[in-house]
């Protein structure tokens, strides 16, 4: 298959970007995108050219470390993350755009790379529980329901690839967020910690720059774990009597 | 040969008494002491994630190093299947006891037996860990712990969390790492690769370390090294690993004086997605755990293979696996899996492009228990299978491959998790103590947690009592000598300026190891490989092209580093080999074997670790040998009929 591909180019953070165009010939259909831009960049260093940068890892859709927007989705058409988009599903001769994913929390570091350390900073602020290794109790002493931990682990299952945020007008990272806090506050392990936790991450989301949510829902709809918006819904209800709970407990 | 002889400090006292005698004896460092203790920590996976969080927890000064953006995505992540744990929840039959026998003999009786049993005692307890930090792990509707069978076991074991099972035990270690990092205690270092150990009057004392965003060469200094640094399975080109997974860490601490043990311990995992195509970068797992509803067979005859599956009677299907073990069938371990699908592909018995494949069928599974049943059970594995090969295997068998996995061989430590220098401890798939000459499904997790969470914070006290206040300043000569060979070497490769790229040496010493150490080896072809490596190690440091500049975020140069250590540790691999005369756990040579063609060992000349040390570029190495010693078991022919 062929290609025209546009790749953004950027030497650093500072610097100013521009696309690329490049013509991507004899492309094998089974091939992943990543494949793609792995025979692309060969071929760049064949012939002297500074090949281009994008993070990848495991190649399996789970490690999270993805970040392109193809075609102006982030992640690339269809569910899964571009290491898991294959090439048979474009046409022949198509034009593709690739750009790093778009969100002033994730500055540019090179092409495609961007620096996503703000979910990590996130999570630090809440999105754990205190709880010392050594002699917890028996895993069976807490029953939890099927039911329930189904449900925390549709909400464990973020990759925390940011594709979230990427997609969302306002660059909000609330499906990221409350991924987190879904998945911790139903289980009767992190009760304790809820109000805490749910306070603390909110803070520092919106000290990170990220945006709010206004109900666009494109989150979810590219979200490469199915994460559903729901649990945002349930985030904002947990923050709000948490809040309360707070200023109560303040002047009490 | 070396003179060096090796000490596993292995505890006095009955098998099951060891660890609670080197417990109970063991020195420990005051609460009030541990802040005056810098710790490095390189790796985030499970084992070093673990570690770091449980040695911030106890109030030391941890500096955790990974290569990923984040702690979150180290390779742990991608483990799908489960985690063993002795937890008998199941009434099975399961005890400490049958793990470790299950372990041992799964390992083809080459680990060492006390750790192996430490292993067992602990998994218990990693399991109550994970549940009280919140991992989600699958449970029945009365509300407990749902277990499935894997490989190599006649017991229900295997907590599991859909199938993803590594990525929520890494989160879950992630949660407790970043709690520390919030605390203070552990700073972490994203996006920086450890190119070198230094050593301070013969102890590991500190590491040096490259910034891949501004390509900054950075030394660091504590009073131990951590080594959790993951495996060489990329070694092949072609792996199951992430792309970025290496054995530089802990090659670059075997040329500082570490002893490398059994490095051609490999593990060919039997159920991974055929390869497609040259382009093809890496290769895709399907978790074991689907063998416990898949059933796995090959046409009888070589004309039917290019027939569709339908046109296929039921007679005319051979079950290999069940034919073989009866009383394993699909569930035999990974090795002889493995090597059975060989076989029967190189009787030209192979379904797919290149005859490279063979089929796991659930179409009696579906029958028995529903299409919604296995949905359940492997729905996302099905999803994957489907998104690469465009196949749905609801309908028609998946096509499987064998694909190099994991890699039981590591740094020799001791009892401790100690190597032979001073102050580096090795920790995860980086050490080698576990998992023998093979390792049984779902047991690299129970390591990593294992040796993080639960054997190294107590181990480590031996060594760091004494030692307090003798963490160097990074201004000694010791630390600008390794920062300058390390400029020295960047500058090397960006200077060649050749015409090869460096993926291109990557995949021709893929296939070397691959068509030469990998599921048979033979003397010849050993022998042929190890010159081999010679001529491409000095073609690579003549005529790599690596692009870019060293003061930038640059992948070529970072790959370039990991290529040169794979190119010599392959070479290591193939000595390995060769000395092994003997066929054990995935070392098969096609010289030892019986008349059926299973595995011949040789307890009797090789019941021992080879540990490799170091005597410069270009030479071989020297062997040291820590001679095994079973209390608790006998010795026995590994069967699975």
């Amino acid at each position: 298959m062929n290609f025209d591909l546009k790749i953004w180019r950027q030497a650093e953070g500072k610097t100013k970007g521009n696309f690329q165009t490049v013509d991507a010939r004899d492309i094998p259909s089974e091939a992943s995108f990543l494949e793609m831009l792995d025979i692309v960049n060969d071929r760049m260093s064949e012939s002297g050219e500074v090949p281009v940068a994008f993070d990848h890892d495991c190649r399996e859709g789970i490690c999270g470390s993805c970040s392109l927007t193809i075609n102006g989705i982030p992640q690339g058409p269809g569910r899964g993350t571009a290491c898991q988009l294959y090439m048979r599903k474009f046409r022949d001769g198509d034009t593709i755009y690739i750009e790093p994913f778009r969100v002033g929390a994730f500055p540019v570091v090179k092409d495609l790379v961007v620096n996503r350390s703000a979910f990590d900073r996130v999570i630090a602020a809440g999105g754990f529980i205190s709880e010392r290794c050594g002699n917890a109790q028996d895993a069976n002493d807490t029953p939890i329901p099927k039911t329930v931990v189904d449900y925390a682990m549709d909400a464990a299952a973020c990759i925390g690839c940011g594709a979230c945020a990427a997609a969302c007008p306002n660059g909000s990272a609330m499906l990221f967020v409350s991924a987190k806090i879904g998945h911790l506050g139903l289980l009767p392990q992190g009760k304790p910690e809820a109000n805490r936790r749910v306070r603390g991450m909110v803070a520092k989301m919106d000290a990170e720059g990220f945006g709010n949510c206004s109900n666009f829902y494109e989150c979810a709809a590219v979200c490469p774990a199915g994460v559903p918006a729901a649990f945002i819904a349930k985030m904002n209800r947990d923050y709000a009597l948490a809040s309360v709970r707070n200023a109560v407990e303040a002047t009490a | 040969m070396s003179t060096t002889t090796l000490d596993p400090k292995i505890p006095s006292g009955p098998l099951a008494d060891k660890w609670a005698n080197f417990k109970a004896a063991s020195k420990l460092v005051s609460p009030g002491n541990k802040r005056r203790y810098e710790l490095i920590i390189v790796g985030t996976g499970l084992a070093g994630g673990s570690a770091a969080a449980v040695f911030g927890e106890q109030g030391y000064n941890v500096k955790c190093f990974c290569y990923q953006d984040s702690p979150r995505r180290a390779h742990s992540i991608a483990a799908q299947g489960g985690i063993n744990a002795a937890k008998n929840y199941q009434n099975d039959g399961d005890s400490v006891d049958r793990l470790f026998m299950d372990t041992i003999k799964g390992g083809d009786f080459r680990s060492r037996e006390s750790n192996v049993y430490r292993l067992a005692q602990v998994s218990t307890h990693i399991i109550d860990q994970c549940v009280a930090q919140g991992v989600p792990f699958a449970r029945e509707y009365g509300g407990m712990l749902a277990n499935r069978s894997f490989g190599g076991a006649q017991v229900s074991r295997t907590f599991y969390a859909r199938g993803q099972t590594g990525q929520q035990l890494l989160l879950g270690v992630y949660s407790e790492l970043s709690h520390q990092i919030s605390a203070g205690t552990v700073k972490m270092h994203p996006r920086h690769e450890m190119l070198d150990l230094v050593l301070v009057d013969g102890q590991a004392k500190g590491i040096i370390t490259r910034n891949m965003v501004t390509g900054e060469i950075e030394a660091h200094a504590a009073d131990a090294v951590i080594l959790a640094s993951g495996g060489y399975g990329n070694a092949f080109f072609l792996s199951t690993n992430a792309m970025g997974c290496n054995v530089t860490a802990t090659y670059r601490a075997y040329r500082r004086g570490a002893l490398f043990a059994n490095p051609c311990f490999t593990q060919i995992h039997p159920t991974c997605i055929p390869v497609s195509g040259e382009y093809q970068s890496k290769l895709t797992l399907m978790s074991e755990s689907l063998r416990n509803d898949g059933r796995i067979w090959v046409p009888k005859r070589r004309e039917d293979c290019g027939k569709k599956v339908v046109e296929i009677a039921e007679d005319d299907r051979d079950y290999f696996l069940e034919r073989k073990y009866p009383s394993y069938g699909n569930l035999a371990p990974r090795d002889i899996s493995s090597r059975s699908a060989k076989e029967v592909c190189d009787e030209g018995r192979g379904v797919g492009p290149g005859g490279l494949g063979v089929y796991m069928d659930f179409a009696d599974a579906i029958k028995r228990l529903g299409e919604p049943t296995i949905r359940e059970r492997y729905g996302n594995l099905f999803e994957m299978y489907k998104n690469i090969t465009g196949e749905n295997a609801y309908e028609t068998p998946m096509r499987i491959y064998p694909a190099v996995h994991y890699t039981m061989g590591g740094l020799w430590v001791d009892y401790e998790l100690q190597s032979n220098v001073p102050g580096l401890f090795v920790i995860g798939e980086a050490n080698f103590s576990d998992h023998g000459a093979n390792r049984l499904g779902a047991s690299a997790l129970m390591q990593g947690l294992a040796d993080g969470y639960f054997v190294l914070p107590y181990t480590i006290g031996n060594y760091l009592a004494p030692v307090r206040g003798t963490c160097p300043r990074v201004d000694r000569p010791e630390f600008k000598r390794a920062m300058d060979e390390v400029k020295e070497r960047v500058k090397r490769l960006l200077s060649i300026k050749g015409t090869r790229t460096v993926d291109s040496f990557h995949r021709e010493i893929g296939k070397l190891l691959w068509d030469e150490c990998g599921m048979a080896r033979s003397k010849e072809g050993l022998e042929m490989a190890i010159k081999k490596f010679d001529q491409i190690r000095e073609e690579f440091w003549s005529n790599v092209c690596v692009l870019g500049e060293g003061d930038e975020l640059n992948a070529s140069l970072e790959k370039a580093g990991r290529v040169a250590d794979f190119i010599e540790f392959g070479q290591l691999m193939c000595e390995d080999a060769l000395d092994r005369n003997e066929s054990c756990g995935g070392h098969f040579r096609v010289e030892y074997q019986t008349p059926e063609g299973e595995a011949l060992r040789n307890d009797e000349d090789y019941f021992y670790v080879s540990a490799w040390q170091y005597t410069g570029e270009g030479n071989k190495p020297d062997l040291i040998k820590e001679p095994l010693e079973y209390d608790g078991v006998e010795l026995a022919t590994r069967s699975y009929k």
